[in-house]
């Protein structure tokens, strides 16, 4: 239909902006759902049986197994039957090139059937048959309970490091003024740009001459003395809390460290924790410097290494190797979900002030 | 963002006059120093002594089978890097992901900043929280997800692609479709270039964008004649680590191929190259020059960035920081 443009009413400004909303919605709505496709593939293999994971003839997307028929303590496969031009779901009892014996499953007592062609030829009957016991099977064999254990005590011990050092140097950069201090602080955000490649030889050498690798302690130790990225964040953080209330607080006696401790880092609870949950991620993420400590040492890996292996190891079961990303992922991203906002806002604090 | 900072230039200038430092002032130096001690000893053994020592190895023939049979070799780590084409090629392979991720991530990046901080745009904390969400996804996690949906046969990447008559690549085998492999699954890290380029444009003052119309100008000049520019600091800040992230590529890279390099060297990496040389054939001095090198390459990018910045990066505040 053709009109004129003076035929199109004009619409109002409030159906322009509804016009508006569903568009953009819908766009950022199908694009999400592309952005997370991925996940879907990860649910839907992990739960796939092996035979549908080698079958090419099996459903795509969907975890299906053959269908079977039990009858007489025997279990015969089912089959899509062209008869007669209907199309039956019949199981299989003796198959042959050229012709096969079925039986009705509705009414076995009436003997077998008998089809004239080339079995190979017919399509099985698939029925939905999730494999949950996959991510048992998963979790044993990655053995999932010392993997998390470990990740936990670096994860969990790392944090605390990171975190009380950091604090403690961000507010000395915070709160006082000397000689020098500009430079060092400099030459700590100047530590961002340095390659861990430029340093980790001669770590390596450290660590080993003095016992540490094959241990956790590597990827412990060094976060108890600051990084860049938490100490520009709770110096950030520091900052816009009046110095008025150290002052108050001194002027009652406090010293300094009292000071530290009672007046200020009470208040910092939402820095302390977006600090936390980075250094946290962090290590549960990190692959490099575990890889580089613990490659000879198994029983200390972390999730990180032990899912790679994993992965290396059962190439020809993607179902349980999809299983145990699924495994690995749940609990940061369940953090993430209940600890977002102070995440992000830690995110857009440390990535726009720069 | 203006800092108590800025005012103490002036103060430390005062400090220099006078020689002697008053009592308050040893007070805030002694307090001061005290507080920062950890990063200090921590820069000091795990920075500095391990950078200059890195430099001394690069100078040796370090094996750490045989860490007593150690020579100085001088330049002779230094020139059979000239020569050795693992080098050569895993700079191509670097350089050529750089090239092609560097654009992509932060078209991506932008477009989801826009989409996320669109006023017709409902439930957008909820968009925002699951658009960032894969950057929470353990990274040899999303290797092992990516790999299977890249998968020729079961992987959903060519199960669409087929669907709709298209190509089907065998990306993680192809010397060519690895790279677009790569950048996709990097594009599920755009969560904190997201947040940060989004923050960025929710700074820009709307009076700008209200005169913009009144002179007329569409919503597309809008975007490149204000927006850029306004959120250029947060462009420059994401793309120096951008770059120097490709040089420090490693996780993706080992965790796709097994840490094999393949198919063909094509994901060998600078990071992943370092690796085997210090770690798998435990040539520690030539690891150490490698490292060097690669400390100098990061050190020249961002030198040559922040020389550039100049002409391209605008501080609202002008104060350049």
């Amino acid at each position: 239909m053709i009109m004129t443009t003076q035929a199109i009413p004009k619409r109002s400004y409030h159906q322009r902006e509804l016009l508006n909303k569903v568009l953009v919605t819908s766009i950022a709505l199908f694009l999400l759902l592309i952005f997370l496709a991925p996940l879907g593939y990860m649910f839907t293999t992990a739960i796939k049986s092996d035979a549908q994971m080698s079958d090419p003839q099996a459903p795509v997307i969907w975890p299906h197994s053959k269908a079977t028929f039990e009858y007489n303590g025997e279990s015969y496969e089912l089959f899509n039957v062209p008869i007669d031009g209907n199309v039956q779901e019949l199981a299989m009892v003796k198959k042959t090139r050229t012709q096969s014996e079925f039986l009705d499953p509705d009414n076995p007592e009436a003997g077998t059937i008998l089809w004239e062609g080339n079995w190979r030829t017919l399509d099985p009957v698939y029925v939905r048959d999730p494999q949950w016991q996959n991510f048992k099977k998963a979790w044993d064999d990655l053995n999932f309970p010392r993997l998390f254990l470990n990740t936990l005590i670096i994860a969990g011990f790392g944090t605390l490091g990171a975190v009380g050092s950091s604090v403690f140097v961000a507010y000395g950069f915070a709160r006082f003024n000397f000689r020098g201090k500009n430079v060092l602080f400099m030459i700590l955000i100047a530590t961002i740009i340095l390659p861990v490649q430029a340093t980790l030889i001669p770590t390596f050498i450290f660590f080993s001459r003095i016992g540490w690798t094959n241990t956790l302690l590597p990827l412990i130790v060094p976060h108890y003395f600051a990084n860049a990225y938490n100490v520009f964040l709770m110096r950030q953080y520091f900052m816009q809390i009046p110095r008025a209330m150290d002052e108050a607080a001194m002027i009652d006696g406090a010293g300094r460290l009292r000071t530290f401790w009672s007046v200020i880092l009470p208040q910092s609870i939402p820095a302390l924790t977006a600090v936390s949950l980075f250094h946290f991620f962090f290590a549960w993420n990190d692959f490099f410097s575990p890889l580089v400590y613990l490659a000879s040492k198994p029983e200390l890996w972390p999730l990180s290494v032990g899912l790679q292996r994993f992965n290396a190891l059962y190439g020809r079961q993607p179902n349980l190797i999809q299983a145990g990303a699924l495994i690995t992922l749940v609990l940061p991203v369940l953090i993430f979900f209940f600890a977002q906002r102070i995440f992000m806002q830690g995110i857009v604090f440390t990535g726009v002030d720069k | 963002m203006a800092t108590p900072d800025l005012v103490q230039p002036a103060q430390e200038l005062a400090n220099t006059k006078s020689k002697r430092m008053s009592s308050r002032e040893r007070e805030q130096l002694r307090w001061g120093l005290f507080f920062i001690s950890p990063w200090l000893i921590g820069f000091l053994v795990f920075t500095l002594i391990p950078v200059v020592a890195t430099l001394i190895l690069a100078f040796t023939d370090y094996n750490p089978v045989q860490p007593d049979m150690v020579q100085l070799i001088g330049l002779k780590n230094f020139s059979t890097m000239l020569t050795d084409a693992k080098v050569w090629k895993s700079l191509g392979v670097t350089v050529k992901y750089a090239l092609l991720a560097i654009p992509v991530t932060f078209g991506f990046g932008l477009m989801l900043a826009s989409l996320v901080n669109s006023k017709s745009l409902k439930l957008s904390e909820g968009f925002r929280t699951l658009f960032y969400m894969p950057a929470m996804i353990p990274i040899v996690a999303a290797g092992v997800i990516w790999a299977g949906v890249a998968n020729t046969q079961t992987g959903w990447i060519n199960l669409g692609l087929g669907a709709v008559g298209l190509p089907t690549p065998d990306w993680l085998n192809s010397t060519t479709w690895i790279y677009p492999l790569l950048v996709l699954i990097g594009l599920w890290g755009t969560g904190n270039l997201m947040l940060t380029l989004m923050a960025g444009m929710q700074g820009v003052p709307s009076e700008i964008y209200e005169a913009a119309v009144i002179d007329g100008a569409n919503g597309w000049q809008r975007f490149v004649n204000i927006t850029i520019p306004m959120i250029s600091p947060v462009i420059f800040y994401n793309l120096t680590l951008m770059l120097i992230g490709a040089f420090k590529y490693f996780d993706l890279a080992y965790v796709l191929k097994n840490g094999t390099g393949g198919p063909q060297d094509a994901t060998l990496f600078y990071a992943l190259n370092f690796y085997k040389n210090s770690f798998e054939y435990n040539l520690m001095g030539y690891g150490s020059a490698l490292a060097w090198v690669l400390f100098l390459i990061v050190l020249g990018l961002t030198a040559v960035l922040f020389a550039t910045s100049g002409r391209w990066v605008y501080y609202a505040g002008g104060d350049g920081n």
